[in-house]
């Protein structure tokens, strides 16, 4: 038996077997002492400064190999503080003035930079340079204290990475050429974490609770990404056992492969478009191996957040152009800015609210300021010059919201004309549907919009009033409860009404038990992570939708629980 | 000492890849180089000193250098301003 059997949330499919990598803090606690011989405290300070700076610049050309020069300019901006005079002579006058060793004053003068910084409330970036200044200082304690601290753009073999969460920075600086999988001890199926796993399509376990205290660096782990489940130090037993299933899943991911041409067509002879999400046009590997029959949601906002600045019109221009060009004539629908909420940009210093869920973001920001929302709508009008491109505008509560947006589109648009710029004259506007206001009014939204995307995750969150990233509100993530499905069946019934279209592009929309039932209500469009699409062919074509529609039936108006409706599809449709 | 003026027309003001920048640039020269905002001046070596002045847009800032190459730097700087799309 396996030393110990953790359990967790399973974020993405897969099997990796592979030795831990923690990717956790060591302790970098220490004594304030007095020091005697000042000259060679000093000359600790600077031999742990110079080892750090040694460190930051290998770290930095391994990770522009490896990342790209964008996601290497952090060390960049952490080797320009190490060099800072004013620091360094600050903490060498404290040692020489209070006679107290390097590491405490190190801490003093770092901690009244950073208190200094992180109370510049009204400025985000400057609050972020705080988070700069205390990766530097980790940096230096642990050369002053001969311990190593881990630096994960350095992991050269193959490991599964273990962490008490995953942060943006952290999963930009994993190469996945030797990152076979990891475990997180916090975080839910749409966490930061968990959407990068899928989108790097390496399985990953997040939620365990207690991954980083039941793992020690260097033991075997089995994780398996299927079930939700890491076997710490497993028996060989054990691990042939992995092996095999590993092998089962890659024989049925085989099976899948070959349904990669092949239409989406339910056993009734009823098609459906599935179609990939995606965050940037790297991703377009993905998308094409899974056979996507479109790009239903592009999170445009990874280009504003893989960037040091505002990203121009052209940069952005290139980017939809790749997408639009790469589906060779299939629908592309991209997303506006959806920044705000738990997305920040360093250079768009927003105010602290309360409320970021409930507060300026996604179109809210876009319509504020709409220097940067027409930069982004006129690079989208040249990218659909190449192609099939679709917008769709994120947090529409109101109609007024969307004529807005619609109005400044056409303004951009004719401008674009008049100065003779190719442009697609047939972009459909949509808008997502995640504020209950907009689902409920649905029927009047669908007189003046496209087409609707349902995003399940925010829909759900604004429905049940429960913080998505809160792990003690989670029982409230109730995607077959009958209240969000007769919602949904609303917004459905009122787009075909209006001869629209009714798409979803959240996680619910490659959910296996969700995706019969949304068959049955005739939901038009379910687009996913690629690694879902070819799963999701395979169950749509054993599934009947006029059957569905009687099971969708009962799930609404008979079942009560979110639990009776997937016991109701689980015997119906899967025999359990 | 060598001295210019500059009115900051960026939108985030000196922060970001710029700061670093200004910061790298300065570094190469011998004289004692100084960015002044408002009643406040920082050594423009120092990229902490610098992020803590807080530069907005249209801030009028100065900087003035001291030394054997002082010309030759604020040239430079004045130069990386312009390039950085911090200044005209």
């Amino acid at each position: 038996m396996a030393e110990k059997v953790l359990k967790g949330i399973a974020a993405s499919d897969g099997i990796a077997i592979a030795k831990a990598y923690m990717l956790v803090d060591p302790d970098l606690s220490f004594e304030k002492t007095t020091v005697s011989d000042i000259d060679a405290e000093i000359k600790k300070l600077h031999d742990a400064f110079d080892a750090s700076k040694a460190e930051l610049q290998v770290i930095k050309e391994k990770a522009t190999q490896s990342l790209g020069a964008e996601e290497a300019e952090v060390f960049e901006a952490h080797i320009t503080i190490l060099s800072d005079p004013e620091m360094l002579g600050q903490i060498e006058g404290k040692i020489k003035d209070d006679k107290v060793n390097a590491e405490e004053a190190l801490k003093e003068v770092t901690d009244t930079f950073i208190s200094m910084f992180e109370a510049m409330t009204d400025n985000a970036y400057m609050q972020e340079r705080a988070g700069d200044i205390r990766d530097v200082t980790k940096r230096v304690m642990s050369h002053l204290l001969g311990v190593t601290l881990p630096s994960p753009a350095l992991i050269d073999s193959e490991v599964i990475v273990v962490a008490h969460d995953l942060t943006p920075s952290d999963t930009a600086q994993l190469d996945r050429k030797f990152v076979k999988g990891f475990i997180t001890d916090i975080g839910g199926r749409t966490s930061h974490s968990a959407i990068m796993s899928r989108t790097l399509e390496i399985p990953a376990v997040v939620g365990s609770e207690t991954a980083t205290t039941d793992i020690k660096a260097g033991t075997t782990v089995i994780l398996d990404g299927i079930n939700g489940e890491a076997l710490v130090a497993p028996t060989d037993a054990e691990i042939s056992d992995y092996q095999q299933k590993a092998k089962d899943f890659a024989a049925q991911k085989a099976e899948w492969d070959k349904l990669k041409n092949e239409a989406t067509v339910s056993k009734d002879g009823k098609h459906f478009e599935l179609a990939s999400n995606i965050g940037t046009p790297d991703d377009m590997d993905g998308v094409l191996d899974a056979g996507s029959e479109a790009v239903g949601l592009f999170r445009s906002e990874f280009l504003y957040m893989n960037s040091a600045e505002l990203p121009d019109e052209d940069t952005q221009f290139e980017a939809y152009k790749k997408v639009v060009e790469g589906m060779q004539g299939k629908p592309v629908i991209v997303r506006t800015m959806d920044i705000g909420g738990d997305k920040h940009l360093p250079y768009l210093p927003l105010p602290d609210e309360m409320n970021p869920f409930l507060g300026y973001r996604a179109i809210r920001i876009s319509l504020d300021r709409d220097d940067i929302f027409r930069t982004q709508l006129r690079a989208l009008l040249r990218a659909s010059h190449y192609g099939q491109l679709r917008i769709m505008f994120p947090m529409i509560a109101t109609l007024d919201e969307f004529r807005q947006a619609k109005a400044i589109f056409e303004e951009e648009k004719a401008k674009l004309v008049k100065a003779g710029t190719p442009v697609a004259d047939d972009i459909k506007l949509g808008i997502m549907i995640e504020i209950p206001a907009a689902a409920i009014l649905a029927d009047q939204f669908a007189k003046e919009v496209d087409f609707f995307s349902i995003g399940t995750n925010d829909l759900i969150q604004y429905s049940f009033a429960a913080d998505r990233g809160n792990e003690r509100v989670s029982y409230l993530y109730q995607p077959y409860n009958p209240s969000l499905l007769r919602l949904i069946k609303h917004v459905i019934d009122a787009a075909h009404a209006n001869g629209r279209i009714a798409g979803m592009c959240g996680e619910v929309a490659g959910d296996q038990v969700a995706v019969p039932l949304l068959m049955g209500l005739g939901l038009d469009e379910f687009s996913m992570s690629s690694t879902s699409v070819l799963k999701t062919r395979s169950l749509m074509k054993t599934i009947d939708t006029k059957e569905m529609a009687k099971l969708a039936d009962k799930a609404l108006n008979e079942c009560v629980t979110n639990e009776e409706v997937k016991e109701l599809v689980e015997k119906n449709v899967f025999g359990k | 000492m060598e001295k210019k003026d500059f009115h900051v027309i960026a939108d985030t003001g000196i922060h970001a890849r710029p700061a670093t920048l200004l910061v790298q640039s300065a570094s190469k020269f011998n004289s004692e180089i100084t960015l002044q905002y408002q009643d406040k001046s920082v050594n423009l070596k120092s990229i902490m000193g610098v992020m803590s002045l807080g530069v907005g847009k249209d801030a009028d800032v100065t900087i003035s250098a001291e030394g054997a190459d002082e010309a030759d730097a604020v040239a430079a700087l004045a130069d990386t301003m312009k390039k950085e799309g911090l200044s005209e």
